[in-house]
């Protein structure tokens, strides 16, 4: 079998906070291929967004730090790397989109040279190839007249063709790995289906895989191969989208995916009422115990879910699920 | 416990709005450290004339005997005045111009800024035109002009230390209206019927309070400066001592006795470090976004 | 609106303040006790009624407040801002004789400020344990609290009195002979303690709101974005931050220009630095009021010439500032 590209495996990130040292990515192992998109699924909170954080090396300082776990990308273990190591990879290897492009891109530098900026640091292009280069990615993000938009400032764009920009940035240097962490989130819904037609287009013409992170479900079904739903910091489910869609082996995903009608009669052709995940997210005080977190919200609740964390349990294709009842659902 | 049925109440009651803030100005040690000294000083200034009963004009010793020795605890001055004594007598007036300064300032500032940010339109255009015309004004060179032209009494040296200093409280105090006059709770006011009065004196001023509050106690620290400054100039009141006075009359003698400039200086740095630092723990305290963190 | 059209609003509008500045000027000259007369009077050692009254017509001080004004507003116009009994010349030459003294210290003090004050902050920000935040909040203590005069002396007793490294006073030592380096240096040793002492109030700003500005803008989105570009720490914190965090600290420098005479004219008394604080405060002394007068109306056109200055150089490192009008 092929080695994944990116290996993360027992992956733990304390954050100290007011109330103490909390586990906000509990004890995570996933894999990506070369060329997969894998979708992170979860409410606010639950350590996605960390997650992204933690393998560009940018958790926050003094707060932030990965305790035990490793992230192997291409064999070597990113959480040991050096700084230096970790800054050759950064918008090279592995680079990121944010989710407000409104305040990701600097306001006193022009997008131009926010582009051609990384292709300098990284592969030595001159000023004026990199320039060149940047209005060739404008062009490809399809923003019209790249030549002119590129001495434009951050504020003169609007939000969708920031995000573009970053998008042209973020592939300034074809890396392996894309990172979006809720592109489309502050965007118009109608912009919002252009940047995933972009983002999909791209993706075919690069090769590069994409961890794409998200609270939208249609993009999920649309975009990703397998999905990762998170809860409270935990992986509550792992597997193919359309078998987990499909049949849900976690209480949680299956809420989830209850909350948006329309997969569900456009995949299962069967309607139900809609409804939403009664009970609010732990706070972080609770995270780390030893039960199943997810427990204060869960319909089928048993003694056995309060007295230790579920283990996983493997279906086929690779589907698992951390959930002491997954068979029975 | 006159009324024991409310006992239970109040313990589910929020804080008073003070009780909260004073809990908070209490963590700041510093702060806390200062408003002691700030009381200490006052308490020096008001009655230590009566408890060291020396006159601050009058020669008592020989010129230039430094401190501690000849039983004067501070020297004497170059005409053998007693330092201590003229420290003591100049407290007073430092902290009456400071307090009298800054108060002019608040209340010229706040009635400016409030009717700018109330009114806006033409109103705030032409307010906000004539505090840009005083912030052009070279600030202690105004007032040097207004104290040599007419006169250096006390009065005119606060009104010359006030005219040139009200423009950050204007500044404020009409950014906070502007802030406050949109939120819900004075659109309510608004609704109900209110009086325009009422509104900017009732409902929005004491939720502007306090920046206001904040910016008001360090005034009282530049106005302190700013008379010392004036005073080390020689324009100040010749029939009183104030702390700068004594550092702008004995300034040439610093090669001889150097504690006759910098012992009064040090007055004035430690009081206004005082005013300073309680301005800060002020700040903390009063400001709402810092409690959140 | 073309950029054009904005400088022209901005220098109407700064000719519109220093026509208020005359005004007021002419007012307070009208309201102060004594006039001219009464000075040259002083000066001939006492004059009867008669001589008075006929100096007051040959300086049209008969004529109504309005005419009076409209001949000083013209007059100033064409630089002539009265005579000096005092000095027996002009009052525009000796502003302009004393203002090359005043601009070398006001600038040299405010730029060393500012590269100080910007320099510490951003060290005191990167790193928010290290000996530099002590010293930019006991920098920010002390220049807030010591009266700037008595800095000045204290530096003064220390440096000139005690250890003998700078001259006492003045601006250069006339019995120097030599070329124009000699005379450089001579000059340089003299304005190293006054703008040291005028640099240490502005010294507090800068570097308290320099460390405030570059701790937000390191935490902000963008710059989360520049690290996960690969960029090294040089180029985040110098390309990307340090332009986004001046330009509060510009702004507020452009509000210190009224600040830095004021803080001029004490320095200046310590130090008898021959600049025009030293000039205000001899012609106070002499109840010399146009010379006062024109030094007030002066400084006020530097202090609006200084924040038109401030505002084009926003321009410079913010494109925002540019796009918002």
């Amino acid at each position: 079998m092929m080695r994944p590209l990116l290996d993360v495996q027992n992956l733990t990130i304390e954050l100290t906070t007011r109330d103490g040292v909390a586990p906000v990515i509990d004890d995570l192992s996933f894999s990506l291929n070369a060329g997969e998109t894998l979708s992170f699924v979860g409410e606010s909170g639950c350590g996605k967004s960390m997650t992204a954080l933690a393998l560009m090396g940018l958790l926050p300082a003094n707060v932030g730090r990965i305790s035990s776990g490793h992230i192997l990308f291409e064999g070597a273990d990113l959480a040991q790397a050096s700084d230096a190591r970790l800054r050759k990879i950064r918008g090279n290897d592995i680079s990121m989109i944010f989710q407000e492009p409104m305040t990701s891109l600097n306001p006193v530098l022009t997008i131009g040279e926010q582009i051609a900026e990384v292709l300098r640091a990284h592969q030595g292009l001159s000023r004026k190839a990199a320039w060149e280069q940047a209005i060739a990615l404008l062009d490809a993000v399809r923003i019209p007249n790249p030549k002119g938009r590129a001495g434009d400032y951050p504020f003169q764009m609007s939000g969708g063709q920031r995000q573009r920009a970053m998008i042209a940035m973020a592939l300034a240097c074809a890396p392996k790995i894309l990172i979006a962490d809720e592109p489309t989130t502050a965007l118009d819904v109608t912009v919002q289906a252009q940047i995933f037609d972009l983002l999909g287009d791209l993706r075919k013409q690069t090769g590069a895989a994409i961890i794409l992170i998200t609270h939208d479900m249609g993009a999920v079904a649309e975009m990703a191969e397998r999905m990762i739903v998170m809860y409270a910091g935990r992986k509550a489910e792992l597997g193919p989208v359309d078998q987990i869609i499909d049949h849900p082996r976690h209480p949680y995903t299956k809420g989830l995916i209850e909350c948006v009608p329309h997969i569900q009669s456009e995949l299962s052709s069967t309607r139900h009422d809609l409804v939403e995940v009664p009970g609010i997210v732990p706070s972080l005080r609770e995270f780390g115990k030893d039960q199943c977190l997810f427990a204060s919200r869960c319909r089928y609740l048993t003694e056995a879910c309060l007295a230790g964390r579920p283990k996983p349990k493997e279906f086929a294709n690779a589907q698992s699920a951390d959930c002491w009842h997954a068979e029975e659902l | 416990m006159t009324r024991p049925e409310l006992q239970e109440e109040e313990t589910l009651q929020a804080q008073h709005p003070f009780t909260e803030s004073w809990a908070m100005f209490r963590k700041n040690t510093a702060a806390v450290a200062a408003l002691a000294l700030l009381t200490l000083i006052t308490f020096g200034a008001i009655f230590g004339p009566m408890l060291y009963p020396v006159d601050p004009f009058e020669m008592v010793w020989a010129p230039f005997s430094p401190p501690g020795e000849e039983g004067f605890l501070l020297g004497t001055d170059y005409l053998g005045r007693d330092l201590l004594s003229m420290i003591i007598n100049g407290a007073k007036v430092s902290l009456m111009i400071g307090v009298s300064a800054a108060l002019m300032t608040v209340i010229i500032g706040v009635t400016v800024g409030a009717l700018a940010g109330f009114y806006r339109g033409i109103v705030e255009e032409i307010l906000m035109r004539i505090t840009e015309f005083f912030q052009v004004l070279p600030t202690l060179l105004f007032s040097m002009v207004l104290v040599a032209l007419f006169g250096a009494s006390l009065p005119m040296i606060t009104f010359a230390i006030g005219i040139v200093s009200w423009t950050a409280v204007a500044r404020i105090t009409r950014s906070e209206f502007l802030r406050i006059r949109e939120l819900e709770y004075v659109m309510a006011s608004r609704a109900s019927g209110a009086s325009n009065m009422k509104l900017m004196f009732r409902v929005i001023l004491p939720n502007a309070l306090p920046p206001i509050i904040v910016q008001s106690a360090l005034m009282v620290g530049s106005a302190i400066l700013f008379e010392a400054g004036l005073s080390f100039l020689g324009l100040t009141d010749p029939n009183v001592v104030s702390w700068g006075q004594i550092i702008g009359s004995n300034r040439q003698y610093i090669l001889d006795a150097g504690y006759t400039v910098t012992i009064p200086g040090v007055a004035i740095f430690v009081t206004v470090l005082a005013i300073s630092l309680v301005g800060d723990g002020l700040n903390d305290a009063l400001n709402p976004k810092l409690r959140q963190r | 609106m073309g950029i054009l059209r904005i400088v022209l609003i901005r220098v109407l509008y700064a000719a519109a303040l220093l026509l208020a500045v005359l005004v007021l000027n002419f007012s307070l000259m009208h309201l102060a006790p004594g006039d001219v007369a009464d000075t040259i009077s002083q000066s001939m050692g006492g004059a009867d009624q008669e001589i008075l009254d006929e100096i007051r017509v040959s300086y049209g001080l008969d004529q109504p407040f309005i005419i009076q004004l409209g001949k000083y507003i013209a007059n100033v116009a064409q630089f002539d801002l009265g005579y000096s009994f005092f000095y027996n010349q002009p009052v525009s030459r000796l502003i302009l004789e004393r203002l090359p003294a005043t601009l070398l210290l006001v600038i040299t003090a405010q730029i060393a400020a500012l590269i100080i004050g910007v320099v510490l902050g951003v060290i005191s920000a990167r790193k928010p344990k290290g000996i530099s935040n002590y010293l930019v909040t006991f920098l920010a203590l002390f220049g807030y609290s010591a009266p700037v005069f008595w800095t000045g002396i204290l530096l003064l007793i220390t440096f000139s009195l005690n250890v003998h490294w700078f001259p006492v006073a003045g601006m250069r030592d006339v019995t120097i002979e030599g070329g124009f380096w000699t005379h450089f240096f001579d000059v340089a040793r003299h304005l190293v303690l006054p703008a040291v002492t005028l640099g240490s109030i502005f010294l507090a700003l800068y570097s308290r709101l320099s460390r405030a500005s570059m701790m937000e803008v390191l935490g902000s989105d963008y710059i989360r974005t520049a690290k996960a570009k690969g960029l090294s720490d040089h180029q985040v914190v110098y390309k990307h931050a340090l332009k986004n965090a001046l330009s509060p600290v510009i702004t507020l420098a452009g509000l210190q220009f009224s600040a830095v005479l004021s803080g001029a004219v004490l320095v200046e008394a310590v130090f008898s630095w021959p600049g025009l604080g030293t000039l205000a405060f001899q012609s106070i002394i002499a109840r010399d009021t146009p010379t006062i007068l024109g030094i007030l109306f002066f400084s006020a056109l530097v202090v609006i010439v200084g924040n038109l200055l401030t505002d084009l150089a926003l321009r410079l490192v913010d494109p925002r500032v540019g796009g918002r009008e």
